[in-house]
């Protein structure tokens, strides 16, 4: 038997923009348009999928501006039991890969082939249904992710015991606090006994200490022999976990070997979204005429660098960057956008000292303080920008500069409270409340 | 170099493993694709359990609960018998006009919802589908087979009122099985293709009410068939459900026996049925994009 579990060679995804699986369908009146307009070339496209009708074009990067390489040319092995992190920034490809490996979406070109039960896990709690019970749940979802009932029913103790629900295990999950529905979505996952294990960012949920639990869970996987794909933007995850690290750009390998070396070089090519960018050499750094990014720091209350801040406390962000000529008024600023790339808020330099004033040359750290109390949990990205005014001319801009997490404890103190459901919302201030009696006439 | 340490660390392990992996090739599919049945076997229990999230979860937070699948069939055959059997005096075969029209009404609502639900069901499914591998063909398949419940349970009815009505059904009542096979092949043919063409073509929701409600009077719901003569009988088979409903109304009450229309919507129905799931396997592959 050969050692290796999957082996991927030239994989290659492309999506068509505007018909890609955001947002827009094709409605039938477009089709039947097209097919008015171009009736011999276009009178296949109605049998035909859109993904296949047009192979024929070149994977060039993102030249052709209707269509995007997702994945360019991905090839690699992996050997049964290794566990292997996957990196990159935003849009590398990293979940495309997955979803081809884990057979959701066919790639464009290439091949992989994969030796071994597969079980993905690109989604806690895929297939829950509200309305279902805790232990209904449990049997949809294992079924889903490709258990058998028999396999299901032997563990189910071991899954409810590891979620921690016991008490709530035949209420309905959409009574479940989030933290809940997690650990039980994540409980059923965990017992996945397949050869091959297939994850995506799933960790960035839950709280810490049931994160952690998860981590090990995982490890334990690995241990027993079994293979662990793993995407995830948390480094310090990847480390503790993958021996080994592939690190994705626009759609293609950009490096493959021992995490801490993948990783270390990832980071030090500025391309890691953390909680600390520097840029040592300045002929890399983003920069303009008159000023220049020399770092960018997440900092907690106490000073030090973190990626982890509690709901409850404060967080500055701050920016290190160089003056290179006199006499311009210069306005750094930040802005920050959630994990779905909403921009949460925006926030302009007005320091008094500073305002209206010509800069002189040299090095300064311009920090700004979030307070506590303010930010909704969940992964933050920091845009960190200046410009110079009068006229107003761009200097630099960095987008996912850095990033943070903000973790809301169900301590009690939080803008939650007793609530452990489900909050929404970009931010999550808490107000003063106000409830005046009045007691009923007799 | 880490293979060779996760080998060392659980040589038991290793060994528990099945020596014959299951391999699976991933690569891009071109034109028509072949059914995948063994697939689809391998998959059987989570038809199961999508058959039973459905059915679980229908009448759930409502005050009637499954009475529902009673009111319903039920109340339009009311409302049915008073206008087309009293008030327009509508022939029915010479058998009471509101068992006449139910017997034909149960088949014709399990095709209704279930066609409906079937062909809305990848995109009701989409975030299954985004997420998670398993032969897609279990989605509108299980959205059919949920229907049958609620048929079963209106079939209680029609019991009831053949005991009221005194109808003894004829050694042909042993074919029922037969025909609401073909209902099922029937719903399973239009709903594959409906299913398939919504993930692209989000018209077909809009479509589908519309669709179901002419097909009711395209179908010898509220009328008898025997209103045709020939040859307009037998091409009225091309509508597989005249075929369900006549051959309903020929197993358990006695009327016309089958004919050459019956045989002409079975081939349609087997037709549509085949044609559907090619036309789907063949678009599965860009589902999970579209959807």
């Amino acid at each position: 038997m050969s050692n290796i579990a999957i082996s991927a060679a030239h994989l290659a995804k492309m999506y068509r923009i505007g018909q890609g699986r955001k947002t827009n369908y094709a409605t039938l009146r477009d089709r039947l348009g097209t097919l008015l307009t171009s009736p011999l070339q276009k009178m296949s496209s109605l049998t035909r999928s859109s993904s296949n009708g047009s192979q024929r074009e070149q994977p060039k990067g993102n030249v052709n501006v209707d269509y995007i390489w997702a994945l360019n040319d991905v090839s690699f092995d992996i050997n049964h039991g290794e566990i292997v992190g996957i990196i990159g920034r935003n849009g590398a490809g990293k979940s495309t890969l997955l979803k081809v490996l884990s057979r959701i979406t066919e790639p464009t070109r290439g091949r992989a082939e994969i030796y071994g039960r597969v079980a993905s896990l690109l989604e806690v709690g895929t297939g829950f249904h509200p309305e279902l019970t805790g232990r209904e749940n449990v049997f949809l979802n294992g079924a889903i992710l490709g258990m058998r009932k028999t396999e299901i029913a032997g563990k189910f103790d071991e899954i409810v015991e590891f979620a921690e629900i016991e008490k709530f295990i035949d209420t309905p999950v959409k009574f479940y606090s989030s933290g809940m529905y997690v650990r039980l979505a994540f409980a059923v996952a965990a017992h996945l006994e397949p050869e091959i294990l297939i994850v995506d960012e799933v960790l960035a949920v839950g709280d810490s200490r049931f994160q952690k639990k998860c981590l090990n869970k995982m490890q334990d996987v690995g241990r027993e022999g079994r293979t662990v794909l793993f995407v995830s933007h948390s480094m310090q995850a990847i480390t503790r976990m993958c021996e080994r690290t592939i690190l994705l750009d626009s759609g293609n390998v950009l490096d493959d070997g021992p995490s801490h070396r993948v990783i270390s070089s990832y980071l030090g090519a500025g391309q890691g979204t953390t909680a600390e960018r520097v840029w040592d050499d300045p002929t890399t750094a983003p920069s303009g005429e008159v000023a220049r990014l020399r770092a960018v720091r997440v900092r907690s209350e106490d000073g030090h660098i973190t990626e982890a801040i509690d709901i409850r406390k404060a967080v500055h962000i701050e920016m290190e960057y160089e003056v290179l000529k006199p006499g311009s008024l210069l306005l750094p600023h930040y802005s920050v956008r959630n994990e779905e790339g909403i921009k949460v808020f925006m926030s302009l330099d007005n320091d008094p000292q500073w305002r209206r004033r010509p800069r002189s040359p040299g090095y300064y750290i311009s920090s700004v303080r979030i307070p506590g109390n303010f930010l909704s949990e969940g992964a933050l990205f920091v845009e960190a920008t200046a410009i110079t005014m009068e006229p107003v001319v761009p200097q630099f801009l960095e987008r996912e500069a850095v990033a943070f997490q903000v973790i809301d404890s169900l301590d009690g103190d939080t803008a939650r409270g007793d609530w452990a459901g489900n909050m929404d919302g970009v931010v999550r201030p808490i107000f003063n409340w106000e409830t005046k009696f009045q007691p009923r006439d007799h | 170099m880490s293979a060779t340490n996760a080998q060392q660390a659980s040589p038991p392990a290793t060994s528990s493993m099945p020596t014959d992996l299951s391999r699976v090739v991933i690569a891009p599919s071109r034109g028509w694709v072949s059914l995948g049945l063994k697939n689809l076997w391998d998959y059987r229990e989570l038809l199961y359990f999508l058959v039973w999230r459905d059915v679980k979860v229908r009448y759930k937070q409502t005050a009637l609960g499954a009475a529902w699948a009673i009111i319903q069939p039920f109340v339009t055959m009311i409302v049915f018998s008073l206008f087309f059997g009293r008030l327009v005096g509508v022939p029915s075969d010479g058998i009471p006009y509101p068992i006449f029209n139910y017997a034909g009404l149960l088949p014709w609502q399990y095709f209704a919802t279930a066609l409906s639900q079937s062909a809305n069901s990848m995109v009701t499914s989409a975030n299954l589908i985004r997420k998670v591998y398993f032969p897609r063909l279990l989605v509108p398949i299980a959205s059919t087979a949920a229907g049958l419940v609620d048929f079963s349970i209106a079939f209680i009815v029609l019991l009831g009122m053949m005991v009221y009505y005194q109808v003894v059904p004829t050694l042909a009542v042993l074919l029922l099985p037969l025909f609401l096979l073909l209902a099922i092949v029937s719903v399973l043919g239009v709903g594959l293709w409906l299913s398939a063409l919504n993930v692209q073509y989000r018209d077909i929701r809009h479509i589908v009410p519309f669709l179901v409600q002419f097909w009711m009077f395209a179908t010898p719901v509220v009328y008898p068939s025997s209103l045709l003569g020939e040859p307009w009988r037998t091409l009225y088979g091309l509508n597989p459900m005249v075929g369900v409903v006549e051959g309903f109304r020929w197993a358990l009450l006695g009327t016309n026996p089958p004919s050459a229309m019956i045989i002409l919507s079975a081939c349609v129905s087997v037709i549509l049925f085949v044609s559907g799931l090619f036309y789907f396997r063949r678009m599965e592959r860009s589902f999970a994009d579209f959807v």
